[in-house]
């Protein structure tokens, strides 16, 4: 079922005429026409969608949120910092379809009384960001952006912001705090940036993936999209395929589909006379499911249910060449690396968590050592500022609760001969 | 040391005279009235300085402070926080090796030593003759063609140390016939 990728393979795709050829730009015209902005919530309400940037909040509540505050100007902010590791969804929709993300846009901006967009793009996108200009110009030609839009009377302007490198920005309250010209920092929440958010004013953040979504759901009605994927996960899913399977890539499917069938069905299996032995089905900030979890749906609930989350749909598959300890140490140093600085217990807290999985991979690790880690990580995540410090530990937390053989062959001195990483391909 | 004994005249003494060019600031200026004053830009506004000299240099990002009425050390704690900043001048092409997990799993590393062993230097430096300067950075989003490399702003995937030496062999060879070698 292809909704947010019916456009990629058409020749040209990025420009305004392939857009225009499948009914791009038919729902924003109906949305101003026929629907008053309370309607076009509702629609957004009865598509059950939620926000495909990672925290899965319902976005039909989000826009109603900003909708009643009084205050304006109101922004919409399309969060296009796609930085998870593992992550390149939103990449596909931006180099591929940017006119689905304008029209998102217009939409919730028209939804919510804002007349103005900005979308924060990774600095590691220059050409996306690139993509995105040209699209907001041909879309302004044609009067489906700027002032008046067809005559309707809506004005919406959209602008692209460039990151400059941190992952930490696309926390929403720290991408705020960047675009407003300051450092990454989260704020604390409450106040959401419903009502605090750009320039302490009413704000809409919501991811590139979960905008695409709007134009289809405006055209084919709520109740259509709330039949597709699972009751509380409506929907398609981009799932970001990559590791260790034949054919990484970014596969489009009704949300709930299992590990089993995205791996085995869509990406091609394992590599030859390899075998499965685990998956980040989140990114790297997800714990990680083994061969026993293959069944899982990777949905918010069910994934959430197994002690792990969806995040952005990053499914990071590992075969029986990957050696755990190394893979968490990676994604810890990280995680050390990407935190911005403010809260003690993320920034202290990963960098002593790093320490010990180094002595740990030197040789120099007792058992005592896993006893400790947990215990430093879950201080981490029950006192972080915000999201990065509380996920960054799951990886750790979860290869040393699912594999803990791995690490004690370390801490006996014989790690597995064969399990280098680096060797793996 | 007495209290009149100033600080030029310790860097004299020191042979510490600044000899360099001064540097032509006037591109600052353009940049900020194109874009605007307001807080909000500063980012956008040191984005466009590093494009005009490669880096940000302090005299630079002091005019910036002044120019858009923030402290300069607001603007050199966001030059700091954010990686693609840079404070010290950089080659004429900027290798970026992807060194997240899907590239890591991937055969990353091979690639990343191959990059190192080619240009002799390692992450955050840049080669004596400023042909590249090398970073290995987190993650770039094209986990689907791990392992990854970006030269300036082109990805290249599916690589190998093979595939690398060619592409930088490339590189090194299109470098010397745009600079007339």
């Amino acid at each position: 079922m292809k909704i947010l990728t019916r456009n990629i393979d058409r020749p040209n795709p990025a420009h305004i005429d392939s857009y225009l050829v499948n009914e791009g730009y038919v729902a924003l015209p109906r949305a101003l026409n026929e629907m008053k902005p309370e309607e076009v919530i509702d629609e957004v309400k009865f598509s059950r969608l939620r926000g495909r940037g990672g925290a899965g909040f319902p976005a039909g509540m989000k826009w109603d949120f900003a909708s009643r505050d009084r205050r304006k100007p109101k922004y919409i902010i399309c969060n296009a910092d796609e930085g998870e590791p593992g992550t390149f969804k939103d990449r596909v929709l931006i180099e591929k379809d940017p006119h689905a993300i304008l029209e998102g846009m217009a939409i919730a901006g028209y939804a919510v009384g804002a007349e103005y967009g900005f979308i924060y793009i990774r600095g590691e996108y220059p050409v996306g960001a690139r993509i995105l200009e040209r699209a907001i110009a041909e879309a302004e030609k044609r009067s489906f952006l700027g002032r008046n839009i067809l005559n309707s009377g809506f004005n919406f302007h959209i602008v692209v912001h460039r990151g400059a490198g941190a992952y930490i920005c696309g926390e929403e309250t720290a991408l705020i705090e960047s675009l407003e010209g300051k450092r990454g920092q989260s704020r604390i929440r409450p106040p959401f940036p419903v009502n605090v958010g750009y320039s302490n004013l009413p704000t809409v953040v919501n991811n590139v993936e979960t905008l695409a979504s709007v134009a289809p759901i405006i055209l084919r009605g709520g109740n259509w999209y709330a039949n597709i994927g699972t009751h509380e996960c409506p929907g398609t899913k981009l799932y970001s395929v990559s590791g260790h399977v034949r054919n990484p890539g970014v596969y489009e499917l009704p949300m709930g589909v299992t590990l089993r069938e995205l791996v085995f069905e869509h990406a091609g299996g394992m590599r030859e006379n390899r075998t499965f032995k685990a998956a980040f089905p989140g990114g790297a900030s997800s714990a990680c499911l083994d061969e026993s979890e293959l069944d899982v749906r990777l949905d918010f609930n069910s994934l959430a249910a197994v002690g792990s989350m969806l995040g952005s749909g990053a499914v990071m598959v590992l075969d029986d060449t990957a050696d755990m300890v190394k893979v968490a140490h990676v994604l810890i140093k990280f995680f050390e690396h990407e935190s911005c600085g403010k809260c003690t217990p993320c920034r202290e807290g990963l960098f002593w968590v790093r320490r010990v999985l180094d002595a740990i991979l030197e040789g120099r690790g007792t058992e005592a050592d896993l006893d400790l880690l947990l215990d430093v990580c879950e201080g981490i995540r029950s006192t972080s500022f915000c999201g990065l410090g509380e996920a960054s530990i799951n990886p750790v937390v979860s290869t040393i609760k699912k594999f803990r053989h791995e690490y004690m062959a370390y801490i006996r001195g014989q790690s597995l001969a064969e399990s280098s990483m680096e060797e793996a391909s | 040391m007495s209290a009149d004994v100033t600080l030029e005249d310790v860097r004299q003494d020191a042979g510490l005279e600044e000899t360099e060019e001064p540097l032509d600031l006037a591109p600052v200026q353009r940049i900020i009235e194109s874009l605007g004053e307001t807080k909000g830009m500063l980012i956008p506004v040191l984005q466009e300085v590093q494009k005009v000299y490669g880096y940000v240099p302090e005299e630079a990002a002091d005019m910036v402070a002044d120019l858009m009425g923030i402290y300069p050390s607001q603007v050199f704690g966001v030059l700091t926080f954010y990686t693609q900043f840079h404070l010290t001048p950089r080659g004429r092409h900027i290798i970026r090796a992807c060194s997240g997990t899907a590239c890591h799993v991937r055969g990353g590393k091979s690639v990343i030593s191959k990059l190192e062993h080619m240009l002799g230097i390692g992450h955050g430096e840049t080669t004596e003759d400023m042909f590249a300067s090398f970073e290995k950075v987190a993650c770039l989003g094209a986990c689907g063609l791990a392992p990854v490399i970006m030269i300036d702003n082109d990805a290249h995937g599916q690589l190998d140390a093979v595939k690398t030496e060619r592409i930088m062999e490339n590189l090194r060879e299109m470098d010397m016939m745009k600079r007339g070698e």
